[in-house]
């Protein structure tokens, strides 16, 4: 603790936002846009209409431009656990690992190799055989996505593991049971749904443009007939997924939960600010509680969404911090005090067992076991460590809700015009359509937001916080890391934006040749 | 089935599981090596075009490799990966950084308004040829001659020393650094060779088949003197040798010339795969008219044969594969950086995917190999780099 250099600590977890946040902006479009062209491709096979192989070429050469600089940005996520979270991987690697690697084997490798037969088999292989390695392609993409989810979901909700003191690890006990957690179904289904939902509104706002600009009216009206009808469906799918991460949420990260609403002082009938702008605090020392200029309110929305009950009390960052005895909350003082004696133990039980005093170790593992459960909090001394930024959980919450409710509403009427005929007359709805593309974006990136740091400062919930989870490397070879990327990836996305352009505005003509 | 093997077969069937995708790995760098000489063998616009959408439609077979290597050593050897990774970071990095520049540099390569300029995604091609291959090559070459690291009884590693792996690569003022390098350069002019053959067996142009044949001899040759002078060095230097009972890491002097004699299995592996690599280089010299078609086939399985049976003198018969010189006692080994025993069986039955993941690529690769890649194959393919 003593040797803790907090800015490594900064500039690590910087570096590991700024690559994952650069991923994301690649990955949901590969998700949901995988689909699409899939989907697009079978009815190009069952109606032999040359026009949706057209149509069905285009959106697949977006997706291979897309799909090259996701590629390029993950892999450097996957090393970063051992580059700059050196500790953490080997306290994790037991049961981190081993996701990964399945990942690895059974996704990367159905994903790359069928890519290939996607992209160059039209003239080697059967229809059939094509449309097939198509929707492999789907399967494997998202079958990338459940192995990591996976992971980050035992990160927020570490299940089916024990401590081995020996190797001073977590171990794995039961596969099913870090595979099958209710939070990481949760997370996979409202992860891969959100991709759906921003590819999308992606091909819904590109097939705009051309209704805007009167070219190719009709692959744009086919494009968005799959794509909103795809897009509304996964939106139902999105809320639904959504809602019972908050209600998981609300129990096992109560402080995440708390943060996101800005709730300081629990109640029972607790309402849901719709929309909120907070004021900036009196003291930048102590940034805690933050007021609300103005809010809008929903009478019990809160209870009933943590609890499914309006009468249930919601803690709030107060009651978690110190203790609610009424509701059974401890404070975070008691964790701290269980947190500093069961690392004590459990560096008691390793003097003992280099004295081969048995008695002693055993005595010390049971005092250890006992306290184990928060045994991250004994790293800290002042619960405002503990407490992660309301402003920033707030907002990206609130973003992401609202953003998601509009691109909702957008694909029904984008579908109700196309039905009527009328989509082409309504100007209007073609712009917002297009602009809402960077919205997808913003609101994709703000779900990870609220996800990652309303967690902080752990990166596994209550057991291991960030700063004993870092590499011990020079701070200005991270600095130096950081920039590199920062500067690579920019460079990159530029490119990729700009060869996007050129090839929407080429159209479909010859599938994008 | 897998539960009822002990720790130690576990931790021995992952580090062959391990041994095998670095040998796969490194016979897939056939395609890094290509990128090197995409303006020696491609003297036109056209000639160049064929041979990055060669390599190009093979690149993420590497790539994906390299992923599920990572991914495996993690979860099959999370000390390793915690304490080299962590420890060595400016080697890692900048072999990632090469994998990064690589992946976008087919794609975007011809794409009207790249930003960066075609050049320039040819030189990301290049660097990542030039660069991944001697990093990785020197990066492995330190299972054999050790790096400067302590592991804590909480297994909490630390790197000594300022430069976070490039002493590697750069101190001159030790012995094994010549040694690392020489792997790295055996590597690079191995991938070099791969690529010439590769281009022999699957392009359909004549003048690129060509001057292929005679960049041949020009990477075989100063690939023999690297890997010679690795492997003769790898035979007569002090090892790292564990006691099965203790745990405790000592040096042993030829150590790894007695683990190849004591795992006769593996110097016939080793020798078979120097054996093949040659012949296909040779074959393809001296018979081209007939046995040109195979020279890609016999020296990779050749180089899968080699690196494998070099992973096995690393890991195997009480040998620390990843040793420490700075303290030997924090030395890593199969079994003292390894998973749990549970995490080892439910990993081995996601193995038993691994043939059914090898059939699909096999018949893929089949599939897309039907017709030798040609001038007029790339300029009819609607997708094309």
């Amino acid at each position: 603790m003593e040797n803790i250099d907090f800015g490594l600590v900064d500039w690590s977890r910087a570096q590991f936002a700024l690559t994952a946040m650069y991923h994301w902006i690649f990955v949901p479009l590969t998700l949901g846009l995988a689909f699409i062209v899939a989907i697009m491709e079978s009815i190009y096979v069952k109606t032999g209409d040359e026009q949706w192989k057209k149509t069905t070429k285009f959106w697949m050469k977006l997706f291979g431009i897309n799909f090259a600089i996701g590629v390029a940005t993950g892999i450097i996520l996957e090393f970063e656990f051992g580059t700059n979270w050196s500790n953490y991987s080997w306290f994790v690697g037991d049961i981190f690992g081993a996701p990964l690697a399945v990942e690895g084997i059974m996704a990367f490798f159905m994903e790359s190799t069928f890519i290939a037969i996607m992209f160059f088999g039209w003239n080697k292989v059967s229809k059939k055989i094509h449309l097939m390695s198509s929707w492999l392609v789907a399967f494997g993409a998202n079958l990338s996505a459940l192995w990591i989810l996976v992971a980050n979901a035992w990160m927020q909700n570490p299940v089916g593991m024990k401590f081995n003191p020996d190797t001073a690890r977590n171990e794995m006990q039961n596969f099913w049971d870090v595979l099958l957690s209710p939070t990481a179904i949760n997370k996979f289904l409202h992860t891969i749904t959100s991709g759906y939902v921003l590819a999308a509104i992606f091909v819904v706002g590109v097939s705009a443009w051309f209704l805007l600009k009167r070219k190719e009216v009709v692959f744009a009206k086919k494009s968005m007939v799959v794509a909103a009808t795809f897009g509304l469906l996964s939106t139902i799918f999105l809320v639904g997924t959504g809602d019972e991460s908050a209600r998981h949420m609300a129990k096992i990260q109560p402080m995440k939960f708390a943060a996101m609403e800005a709730l300081y002082d629990g109640q029972t009938n607790a309402p849901l600010i719709a929309i909120g702008i907070m004021e900036k605090p009196q003291d930048p020392n102590n940034p805690h509680p933050r007021e609300f200029y103005y809010k809008i309110e929903i009478p019990n929305a809160l209870s009933y969404m943590a609890f499914l009950s309006p009468r249930a009390f919601v803690p709030g960052i107060n009651d978690l911090v110190n203790g609610n005895a009424k509701q059974g909350i401890p404070s975070i003082y008691e964790k701290i005090r269980q947190g500093k004696i069961a690392i004590q133990a459990l560096k008691e039980y390793k003097a003992a067992q280099k004295i081969n005093d048995e008695e002693l170790a055993a005595e010390q593992l049971a005092l250890f076991e006992k306290h184990y459960k928060y045994f991250g909090y004994g790293y800290y001394d002042n619960p405002i460590d503990l407490i992660p930024s309301v402003p920033l959980s707030f907002y990206s919450f609130h973003i992401m809700v609202i953003l998601g409710a509009h691109f909702g509403i957008l694909f029904i009427v984008i579908l109700f015009l196309l039905y009527r005929k009328k989509l082409e007359q309504r100007r209007w709805v073609l712009y917002v359509a297009l602009w809402t593309i960077p919205l997808a974006y913003i609101a994709s990136q703000a779900g990870w937001i609220v996800a990652e740091v309303g967690r902080q400062p752990w990166v596994i919930q209550d057991l291991m916080p960030t700063l004993s989870a870092v590499s011990q490397i020079d701070k200005s070879s991270v600095q130096i890391t950081f920039w590199l990327f920062a500067l690579t990836f920019t460079a990159l996305l530029i490119a990729e934006i700009k060869i996007m352009l050129s090839q929407i505005k080429k159209g479909p003509k010859d599938g994008g040749q | 089935m897998f539960e009822t093997l002990s720790h130690l077969a576990l931790q021995q069937y992952w580090w062959v599981i391990i041994s095998l995708l670095a040998a796969i790995l490194v016979f897939l760098m056939f395609v890094q090596g290509g990128q090197t000489m995409i303006y020696a063998l491609g003297k036109t616009e056209m000639e160049r075009k064929i041979i990055v959408n060669a390599l190009g439609r093979k690149w993420e077979f590497t790539f994906t490799t390299l992923v599920t290597f990572g991914g495996a050593f993690f979860a099959s050897f999370p000390l390793f990966y915690s304490t080299s990774f962590g420890g060595a970071y400016w080697v890692w990095m900048l072999i990632l950084f090469c994998f990064i520049i690589q992946a976008i540099a087919y794609e975007f390569r011809t794409k009207p308004n790249n930003f960066l300029g075609k050049r320039t995604y040819e030189t990301f091609l290049f660097i990542n040829g030039l660069l991944g291959t001697i990093l990785i090559g020197t990066a492995v070459a330190t299972f054999f001659t050790g790096s400067e690291f302590s592991v804590n009884e909480m297994n909490q590693s630390k790197w000594e020393g300022p430069f976070n792996g490039l002493e590697l690569a750069f101190n001159f003022g030790r012995y094994a650094t010549f040694v690392n390098l020489s792997l790295g350069l055996a590597v690079f002019f191995l991938s070099r060779v791969l690529a010439n053959l590769y281009f022999i067996n699957s392009v359909s142009h004549g003048k690129i088949i060509e001057r292929s044949l005679k960049q041949l001899p020009r990477n075989a040759i100063p690939f023999l003197v690297f890997f010679l002078f690795f492997l003769v060095n790898l035979l007569l230097m002090k090892g790292f040798a564990y006691d099965p009972e203790s745990g405790t890491v000592s040096y042993e002097s030829f150590k790894y010339l007695h683990n190849l004699l004591q795992m006769p299995v593996v110097l016939i592996l080793l020798l078979i795969g120097v054996a093949l690599v040659l012949l296909g280089i040779g074959r393809t010299i001296f018979c081209f008219e007939k046995c040109s078609r195979f020279g890609i086939w016999l020296s990779g399985t050749g180089t899968i044969l080699t690196v494998f049976s070099l992973f096995l003198v690393a890991g195997f018969n009480h040998t620390a594969f990843y040793p420490s010189i700075f303290d030997l006692q924090s030395s890593l080994t199969i079994e003292n950086a390894s998973s749990s025993h549970y995490t080892l069986t439910a990993m081995s039955y996601v193995s038993l995917m691994v043939p059914f993941v090898i059939a699909y690529i096999w018949w893929a690769w089949r599939a897309m190999n039907k017709t030798n890649i040609s001038e007029k194959e790339v300029e009819e393919d609607s997708h094309s780099y």
